[in-house]
């Protein structure tokens, strides 16, 4: 059952992927992004993390998605001609860097698993509490400057 | 579901992530290849995590997602800024410190 999940979750995982890196359409690209992202929230779930599926979702497919799609909107989302320059070189290259990553992964033994990540409340505690309480606050500080980063670099009246 | 599995999936969607990188000419194409980078060394993270049984692996993977996010607003501002100064997205055109 679980096996059938992942390999199914993989399956779109990976093509979704596929769809990013050669549609002509952004949209379509984006779209793909979405099924390779809300995919893998799906593998978070199997590998008992219910939390980081959830902030997956929201964060990640809402929020990154849309700030894309509205970027695509302004931008323009077609590019006349080729999609992708040299992608020759590109494929051998990164087909290269998989063979490497995977030779040196298939050479590690990991041993039996231990498995199981769920704790739902260890987790909040470690996180709002004892051991991450301040990089937690300080992760809001870096939020909130990325926003008015965002906002100087994009508006449209900036002295030049 | 093994471990192995998982991190070959994972590094499949690192290799076509690096791909897009490398390859596409649109610069929002390209962050968008970059998210499928920085998803797959998060599956990855979570993998080896949920192997172990570390729960600091599911904290170092939230933030790495919360940075994430700034690091696309961010991003897409420049892409925005860029386009508007050179009427273009495409990288290919950005070539104007060349000779």
């Amino acid at each position: 059952m679980t096996d059938a999940a992942f390999w199914i979750l993989a399956v779109v995982m990976l093509s979704g992927a596929a769809v990013v890196v050669t549609a002509r359409s952004l949209v379509r690209a984006a779209f793909g992004l979405a099924a390779a992202l809300v995919a893998t929230a799906g593998m978070y779930l199997l590998l008992t993390a219910p939390l980081l599926a959830a902030v997956q979702i929201l964060l990640y497919t809402g929020g990154v998605l849309t700030l894309v799609v509205f970027a695509i909107v302004v931008v323009g989302g077609e590019v006349v001609g080729r999609t992708s320059r040299k992608p020759l070189t590109a494929a051998a290259l990164s087909i290269a860097t998989f063979a490497v990553l995977a030779r040196g992964v298939r050479g590690i033994d990991f041993g039996p698993p231990r498995g199981g990540l769920d704790a739902g409340a260890a987790l909040g505690v470690s996180l709002f509490v004892k051991d991450y309480a301040v990089p937690f606050e300080l992760l809001s500080v870096l939020l909130l400057a990325a926003v008015v980063g965002a906002l100087v670099l994009a508006r449209k009246d900036r002295p030049e | 579901m093994s471990l192995h599995a998982v991190l070959y999936v994972a590094l499949a969607m690192f290799a076509i992530g690096l791909y897009g990188v490398l390859a596409r000419r649109h610069a929002v194409a390209v962050l968008l290849s970059i998210e499928l980078m920085f998803n797959a060394g998060n599956l990855a993270i979570i993998a080896l995590a949920w192997s172990r049984g570390l729960l600091s692996g599911v904290i170092l993977v939230l933030f790495a997602i919360a940075i994430t996010v700034a690091e696309v607003a961010v991003g897409l501002s420049l892409v925005l800024l860029a386009s508007r100064r050179a009427r273009t997205a495409v990288l290919d055109d950005f070539s104007e410190l060349k000779g």
